[in-house]
């Protein structure tokens, strides 16, 4: 660094000010001449402080156990196949940790201590006893959150930054929420006699692991009803680690139970007689075929799954923020986002300027490992996800999109993809239609209000939508002619544990969060 | 808001629009604080903030004893005897600030300070900090600091008649200090973005500065707040690069005021790497406006390179 400095101030000393722009050619050299005029008085080079040493958060604060057992009436039960699979670091590729394949047999366990602990207790305890255990929970999760948290990271691939600032705070907060519903739901449904459903089988995706836990918990447990929760196979730890915080919080066996495995295990659960609700968030092929399993059965159904959704940036829009808004809604989680922004629609007169700006952008995101505090984008949660990711892009380039991925460095070890667009998009491409759930984003243009509507409308998917726009009455208009569950506007991916989230058409049916996030746990009469 | 038209003597332009939506721009700024910048790169960070720091006094009581004192002090930041500590660990010796900053009466005194040193000398001018003045005394006020032996000058714009839609008084008016500055002085444009308050009013002040000739934009003069926020300044730079997209120039920026810790200089640094580029990572094109700023530096340095924290007291107050 000293030759450096010394180059610089040898530069600074001989240097004369560059010259004054005469006032009377400012617009004369308004031309296209958009390239840099001349380069700083400094030979270009990079600089140490641009590469941002690396800032890992410590990996000490988490214990891993060799091996993770199903959490039945309160304790560590070993599979009755005696079978464990592999979780991943997908930053590494190496294994983390084994945990458990659950089978029929564990599954009948499970379900049978949910059934005691909702006849026995659960069911008996007054909400306001309720609501002092999920409050208690919500506090042990904050107080625990940076384990939580690097947890997160090494089994999922996402960056600290999110876990850390997203994922375990909502998931506290979906918590803290249902706590305060717990002993006031006849205010939320005035007049109705209410009732918990019994037994739901909760089974949750890879993408969001402690927080989709805390989102289908938190209201089952404040509405009364007891529950077998099966994580994702990719990401059973935190869910696992959530089992101690129940513990702390001295919950009543049974009440949550835990049943990791694939889908043989979330299979023996959809199937299982005595559940009276399932409630899935995953992919739509899956998600059918759970219905499909559920429709000749009296248990409610609820699903949140996939998306393709639009993200319409209109001219009048503030662009640098909508950059932002399209960044966060693609990148954000390496794209493994249920609700993410994956179609961008842009207004054609704006499309050159604003696909400019956004190229620009990403080229800042940086890629690497999750645990590094300065990571954007993170990896790819598995092996498989990342090859149906490549997959996809390769169909993208054939059919004739034009592509474009960031230059910046990725790790050459485990998955990870870099930031990538495809711009010249027709919406009858497969990447225009196809979840693609990584980060790519698929660029559409559309000329008029109507055109951008008729678009976004375009697909078998109805999750959410953005609207980019400074003019309040055109936000309105569009908002409400969009088939979409969630619509933000002038934001994206903006989630609250007091909003309802949830999806039309493909993207499923039924609420998580908000007020609304009661009705699939209650039998409202 | 919507466009406006401004004339010079080749004819009229516009400035388009260009909304700021309040809510991004500070969750934007928010997010570059979120950087951990460590060791090598948080040094060369705090080397590089010492180069562009304009140190600054602007008091009723300045006196002849405490702008010298000032200027000492931008010369050598740290006693010599404190350097070996550095050389130690194979650090570079602590730079020179980037330039002294003072009132027109005060130039010829730090004139004589900085002379042979490679510090610029920046004067306030036009009526610093109100601007409230005949514009013709404004500019005899400018051409008296140049002469006096200042090389940069920091103006105000009239947020009065730019709050009353006088945009091409304002722009005239820039232009004409401009010219004033000459030849050698560079011009720095003080928006005062706290009396601007709206994210897209400072969007057209630093447009309209930058097609008025300015070399720099600075967000403030120290005497309203709020002064230099993050957001306001992303607002700055984002108009910087818009700017530099469409005329091939790169105009500087300088936040100033409020800026008290090398944290803080830090984030403003990671906000410029990020969205200017390495480029504007330079003096020339990056300033701070502060004064308590520098020790505070120092003192990160110091605890970069020994592990430990040095009392305030080891560091010269000017």
């Amino acid at each position: 660094m000293s030759k450096k400095m010394e180059a610089r101030s040898l530069a600074r000393k001989g240097k004369a000010l560059s010259p004054p722009i005469k006032s009377s050619s400012v617009k004369k050299t308004k031309a296209k001449t958009s390239v840099p005029t001349k380069k700083t008085r400094d030979q270009k080079r990079t600089r140490a402080f641009t590469q941002y040493a690396p800032a890992p958060e410590s990996s000490k604060v988490v214990t891993l156990k060799e091996k993770y057992d199903h959490y039945i009436n309160g304790e560590f039960v070993a599979p009755s196949s005696k079978t464990y699979m592999d979780s991943i670091n997908p930053a590494t590729g190496k294994v983390l940790a084994k945990v458990a394949v659950g089978n029929q047999k564990d599954v009948d366990l499970a379900v049978a201590a949910a059934r005691a602990a909702y006849n026995n207790v659960w069911s008996k305890m007054p909400a306001s006893e309720r609501s002092k255990y999920l409050f208690r929970i919500a506090r042990i999760l904050q107080e625990r959150a940076r384990e939580f948290a690097v947890l997160e990271s090494m089994d999922g691939g996402k960056p600290i930054k999110e876990s850390r600032d997203v994922d375990i705070p909502l998931a506290a907060q979906h918590f803290f929420y249902y706590a305060g519903w717990a002993d006031k739901l006849e205010f939320a449904f005035p007049g109705k006699k209410l009732r918990p459903l019994g037994v739901c089988g909760q089974i949750i995706p890879w993408n969001f692991p402690l927080l989709m836990a805390a989102w289908k918990l938190a209201p089952a447990l404040a509405t009364g009803n007891t529950v077998v929760l099966k994580p994702a196979e990719q990401t059973s730890l935190t869910a696992l680690l959530l089992c101690e915080v129940l513990e702390e919080a001295g919950l009543p066996p049974g009440v949550v139970n835990i049943v990791t495995g694939a889908g043989a295990t979330g299979d023996a659960l959809v199937k299982h007689p005595d559940v009276n609700k399932i409630a899935f968030t995953g992919s739509t092929d899956i998600g059918k075929l759970i219905a499909r399993n559920v429709a000749n059965s009296t248990k409610k159904l609820t699903l949140e799954l996939g998306g393709k959704s639009a993200n319409i940036v209109f001219e009048d829009a503030a662009l640098d923020q909508a950059v932002e808004g399209v960044i966060n809604g693609i990148y954000f989680n390496q794209g493994h986002v249920c609700c993410a922004g994956s179609r961008l629609l842009v207004e054609e007169c704006i499309h050159d300027v604003f696909i400019k700006k956004l190229k620009k952008r990403m080229e800042t995101l940086r890629v690497g490992d999750p645990l590094d505090k300065n990571t954007d984008v993170g990896a790819i949660n598995s092996k498989e996800q990342w090859l149906k990711i490549k997959e996809l892009i390769e169909i993208g380039k054939k059919e004739g999109g034009d592509f474009y991925e960031v230059s910046t460095d990725a790790p050459t070890q485990g998955y990870f993809q870099k930031p990538c667009l495809f711009t010249g998009v027709s919406n009858s491409h497969t990447i225009a239609r196809t979840e693609i759930f990584g980060p790519v984003l698929t660029v559409l243009t559309f000329r008029t209000p109507d055109e951008a509507i008729l678009k976004a409308n375009d697909t078998p998917y109805g999750l959410a939508a953005g609207i980019w726009s400074e003019k309040g009455s055109k936000i309105h208009k569009v908002a409400s002619s969009l088939r979409a569950g969630v619509i933000w506007a002038n934001t994206y991916n903006k989630f609250d544990a007091a909003s309802p989230f949830g999806g039309m058409k493909e993207s499923g049916h039924g609420r998580e969060g908000g007020l609304q996030g009661l009705f699939p746990y209650l039998e409202i009469e | 808001m919507s466009a406006i038209t401004l004339s010079t003597s080749q004819g009229k332009f516009k400035i388009p629009h260009y909304p700021i939506d309040m809510v991004g721009i500070e969750e934007r700024a928010a997010s570059f604080t979120k950087r951990s910048i460590k060791n090598s790169s948080k040094l060369e960070a705090l080397y590089l903030a010492i180069e562009m720091t304009d140190l600054t006094t602007l008091e009723g009581a300045d006196t002849v004893g405490r702008v010298k004192s000032l200027c000492a002090k931008a010369i050598s930041p740290v006693s010599a005897e404190y350097l070996p500590l550095l050389e130690k660990k194979a650090l570079p010796a602590i730079p020179h600030v980037g330039a002294v900053c003072v009132y027109p009466a005060m130039v010829k005194t730090a004139a004589k300070c900085l002379q042979g040193t490679g510090i610029h000398l920046a004067s306030v001018a036009t009526s610093f900090p109100s601007g409230q003045l005949d514009l013709s005394m404004r500019l005899k006020e400018v051409r008296k600091c140049v002469a006096d032996g200042a090389d940069e000058i920091d103006m105000v714009i009239s947020r009065g008649q730019f709050l009353q839609g006088n945009y091409q008084v304002v722009f005239d008016e820039i232009r004409a200090v401009k010219e004033a500055c000459g030849e050698t002085a560079h011009l720095k444009v003080i928006l005062e973005t706290g009396e601007l308050k709206t994210y897209d009013k400072v969007r057209l002040a630093s447009w309209m500065a930058m097609e008025a000739g300015a070399d720099f934009i600075k967000t403030s003069t120290g005497k309203v707040q709020p002064a230099a926020t993050l957001p306001v300044t992303l607002v700055m730079l984002q108009a910087i690069w818009d700017f530099y997209q469409e005329t091939g120039k790169k105009i500087g920026m300088k936040p100033a005021g409020g800026i008290r810790t090398a944290k803080q200089a830090i984030q403003y640094l990671v906000m410029v790497n990020e969205v200017l580029g390495e480029d504007w990572l330079t003096p020339d094109l990056f300033r701070f406006g502060a004064s308590t700023l520098l020790n505070d530096i120092l003192r990160q340095i110091f605890k970069q390179a020994t592990g430990q924290y040095f009392y305030q007291d080891i560091f010269s107050l000017d």
